[in-house]
C-alpha cells in the first residue's frame, strides 16, 4: 500500500489529517461557547458577532487568507506580539490549523447554534430549581442535549478542515513536507505537466476522507439523538 | 416551617400586587387565568426578578429588594412541579429522580424508596420519561422535587395538562403527599374540587390582587367570592365528617359537628375522616323542618350572609355546627322566606359528593 504515494503524498495526507484534527478540537470550546451566545443572549454587537462569525463563508477564501497573513504574520498586529514569545504561525503547520479552524468555524457553529435553540429553555430552568448552578446545568442539562449538534458540527468543520484550500496556501504556502496540505499537494500536481495521474490518487483520498466523514456523524448523530429521544 | 411572601411587579396591563403567608400543609393559590398565579410560582423559585417583594421560608430571606438580597434558583431549595413535566429525556426516570441529590445541601429528608413507593412509580425506574404516560410523568415530577429535599414544594396546576382520567389516577398520589411529608406546599389551581379535595387553607387570587385568605371550608362558603370562584355552577363548599355506620340498606351514616348525613355506600372504614362537597345548588333553604319530603339529609341552620347575585340568583352561606355551607336560591325565594342573617333555617341537601381518593380507596393504576 505504501507504493501508491510517495512519501511527500502521505507527508500531505499525513499533515491534512492532523491540521483538521487540531483545528476541529481547538475551535470546538470557542464554537460551542459562539453558539451558545448567539443561540441565548441578546447583547448589544450581537448581529457584529455573527457576522464576523459567517464572514469567512462568504468572503473569497483568498481574502480571509490574506487578512490572516495582515493580523498573525511575523509583523501583523498580532503576530509581532506572538513573535515575541516566540509563536510564528505564518508558513507553518500551526498557521495551517488556524486558517482551517477559521474557514470551517461558521459551519461548526450553524449546527451547535441549531441544536441548542432547539432546547426547551424550561427544562434548564427545571434544572436550576432542583438545585443546580448555572455551570452544572450546562453539564448536565445542555451539553448532554446538544450533543448531536455539535457531533455534527465538529465533523462537518473537520472536513471542511480537510478540504481548506484558498486561505491555507495564501496564509501558510505550499512548502512540501511542511505546509503542503491535501488541496494543495493537488493543486500542485495539476500545474505540472503529466501530473493528473498523481493527482487523482490524492482526489481519491479526499472523497474517502471527506464520505467517512459524513457517515461518521450521520451515525453518531442518530445514535445519539435515539437514546435521547428514546425512540 | 412556614413562608411568607410579599410581591408588586408591574407587566403590561396589569399590576401584581399580593402578601400572603403559606402555613405548614396544603395551601392553595386559586384564581382564574391571568390573576397572577403563575407569576408567584416564579418569583417564588427566582426565575423572575419582582420589582419589589420579600419572601421568606422558615426565616430564611430568598428575596428582598429592599435590602437588595434576590438568591438565584439553584440556592432557594423550592421544589417545583410544573403544568408541564419537564423531565430530563436525556436521562432514565432513576437519574431524574435523583438528579437533585447530587446538589442538596443535606443528605437527609425523604428516602428515595419513601418516595418511589408513595407515588408508585418503582416498575418505571429503568425507563426514560419519553415512554411514560402523562400522569407517570407528572408523578415522576412530583418525586424529582420532592427528592431535592426542598423547603416547599411549589405545584403550578400540575394537573392541567392531564385529562379527567389521569388526573383521577394521579390525584391519590397528591393525597398521600399531602398526608405523608411534613413539607408546606404551595399548590396553583383554578380547579375548586381540586383545591376541597387537596387544600387546608385557600389564598383567592384576582386580577393580581389578594381576594381572601384563610381555610378551604370558609373560603368556598363565602358567598361574596362566589363569582371569583368559577361562578355560581362551581360553587360549594366542604364539609368533614367522619364515617359513623354502615346500615343495612346499603347507606352509610356520616357524622357531622352540624348532625348525621345519610349517603349511598361509602367504602370506607367505620371512624375514617373524610371530606365531602355539598354544591350551592343542591341546597334548598326551609323555615321548618320539612316533613313528607323525599331528601334525607336535613340539618339546622343559621344564616350568616346573604348576597343578592347580579341576576335572578342569591347565595346564602349558612352555619351547620361548625360548619359552613353555602346554598344557591333564587332572590324571589330569599324575600318571600324573609331571609336575614341570624336567621334559624334548616338546610336541605339534593346531593353530597365524596371524592373517591378521600375516602382512602387504593390508588387506580393502569
Amino acid at each position: 500500500m505504501p507504493d501508491w504515494f510517495s512519501p511527500d503524498e502521505w507527508r500531505a495526507i499525513a499533515l491534512s489529517l492532523r491540521v483538521s484534527a487540531w483545528a476541529t478540537a481547538v475551535s470546538l470550546p470557542l464554537g460551542i461557547l459562539v453558539a451558545f451566545v448567539l443561540a441565548r443572549r441578546q447583547f448589544w454587537g450581537k448581529q457584529v458577532l455573527n457576522g464576523l462569525v459567517h464572514l469567512p463563508l462568504i468572503l473569497p477564501p483568498v481574502v480571509t487568507g490574506y487578512l490572516l497573513l495582515l493580523t498573525f504574520g511575523r509583523k501583523g498586529f498580532v503576530g509581532q506580539y506572538l513573535d515575541m514569545i516566540g509563536v510564528v504561525l505564518a508558513f507553518q503547520w500551526t498557521g495551517a490549523v488556524l486558517a482551517a479552524a477559521v474557514m470551517a468555524f461558521p459551519l461548526m457553529v450553524r449546527a451547535i447554534r441549531l441544536s441548542v435553540e432547539a432546547v426547551d429553555a424550561r427544562v434548564e430552568q427545571a434544572a436550576g430549581t432542583l438545585g443546580a448552578s448555572p455551570p452544572w446545568v450546562f453539564a448536565t442539562v445542555t451539553l448532554p442535549l446538544i450533543l448531536p449538534g455539535i457531533i455534527v458540527g465538529a465533523v462537518l468543520a473537520f472536513a471542511k478542515a480537510m478540504g481548506e484550500f484558498g486561505a491555507t496556501i495564501t496564509f501558510v504556502a505550499n512548502i512540501p513536507g511542511q505546509t503542503q496540505t491535501l488541496p494543495s499537494a493537488i493543486y500542485a500536481f495539476l500545474q505540472v505537466p503529466g501530473g493528473d495521474g498523481q493527482a487523482f490518487g490524492l482526489v481519491l483520498v479526499s472523497v474517502f476522507v471527506a464520505m467517512a466523514a459524513l457517515a461518521v456523524s450521520e451515525w453518531a448523530s442518530k445514535a445519539v439523538a435515539r437514546r435521547i429521544s428514546g425512540a | 416551617m412556614t413562608m411568607q411572601i410579599s410581591l408588586q411587579h408591574r407587566f403590561a396591563g396589569f399590576a401584581l400586587d399580593v402578601a400572603f403567608d403559606v402555613p405548614a400543609g396544603v395551601t392553595a393559590l386559586f384564581g382564574p387565568s391571568g390573576s397572577g398565579k403563575s407569576s408567584v410560582i416564579k418569583a417564588l423559585a427566582g426565575l423572575m426578578r419582582p420589582d419589589r417583594g420579600r419572601i421568606s421560608v422558615g426565616g430564611q430571606v430568598l428575596l428582598d429588594t429592599d435590602q437588595r438580597i434576590n438568591l438565584p434558583p439553584h440556592r432557594r431549595r423550592i421544589g417545583c412541579v410544573f403544568q408541564d413535566d419537564r423531565l430530563f429525556l436525556h436521562l432514565t426516570v432513576r437519574q431524574n429522580l435523583l438528579y437533585g441529590r447530587w446538589f442538596s445541601p443535606d443528605k437527609g429528608g425523604v428516602s428515595f424508596e419513601a418516595v418511589v413507593d408513595m407515588l408508585g412509580i418503582a416498575t418505571l425506574l429503568a425507563r426514560r420519561p419519553q415512554t411514560l404516560s402523562g400522569g407517570e410523568r407528572q408523578r415522576v415530577a412530583i418525586g424529582r422535587a420532592l427528592l431535592a429535599n426542598p423547603q416547599i414544594l411549589a405545584m403550578d396546576e400540575p394537573l392541567a395538562a392531564l385529562d379527567e382520567a389521569r388526573k383521577a389516577e394521579i390525584m391519590p398520589y397528591l393525597e398521600h403527599l399531602r398526608d405523608q411529608t411534613q413539607i408546606p406546599i404551595l399548590y396553583v389551581s383554578h380547579s375548586v374540587s381540586e383545591i376541597t379535595r387537596l387544600a387546608g387553607s385557600v389564598v383567592v387570587l384576582g386580577k393580581g390582587q389578594v381576594l381572601k385568605t384563610g381555610p378551604v371550608a370558609a373560603v368556598f362558603s363565602d358567598p361574596n367570592l362566589t363569582p371569583w370562584l368559577g361562578g355560581v355552577r362551581e360553587a360549594g363548599s366542604v364539609i368533614t365528617a367522619r364515617v359513623a355506620a354502615q346500615d343495612a340498606d346499603g347507606l352509610t351514616r356520616l357524622e357531622t359537628s352540624a348532625g348525621p348525613l345519610w349517603l349511598p355506600k361509602v367504602e370506607a372504614a367505620i371512624g375514617a375522616t373524610l371530606r365531602v362537597r355539598i354544591a350551592a345548588q343542591d341546597v334548598m333553604i326551609a323555615l321548618q323542618r320539612p316533613d313528607g319530603i323525599s331528601a334525607l339529609n336535613i340539618l339546622p341552620a343559621t344564616v350568616v350572609a346573604l348576597r343578592m347575585g347580579d341576576g335572578p340568583g342569591a347565595m346564602v352561606q349558612l352555619r351547620l355546627g361548625e360548619e359552613l355551607l353555602l346554598a344557591r336560591i333564587t332572590q324571589r325565594s330569599a324575600v318571600q322566606l324573609g331571609l336575614a342573617v341570624g336567621a334559624p333555617v334548616f338546610a336541605v341537601l339534593k346531593s353530597v359528593a365524596v371524592a373517591p381518593g378521600d375516602i382512602g380507596a387504593p390508588p387506580i393504576t393502569p
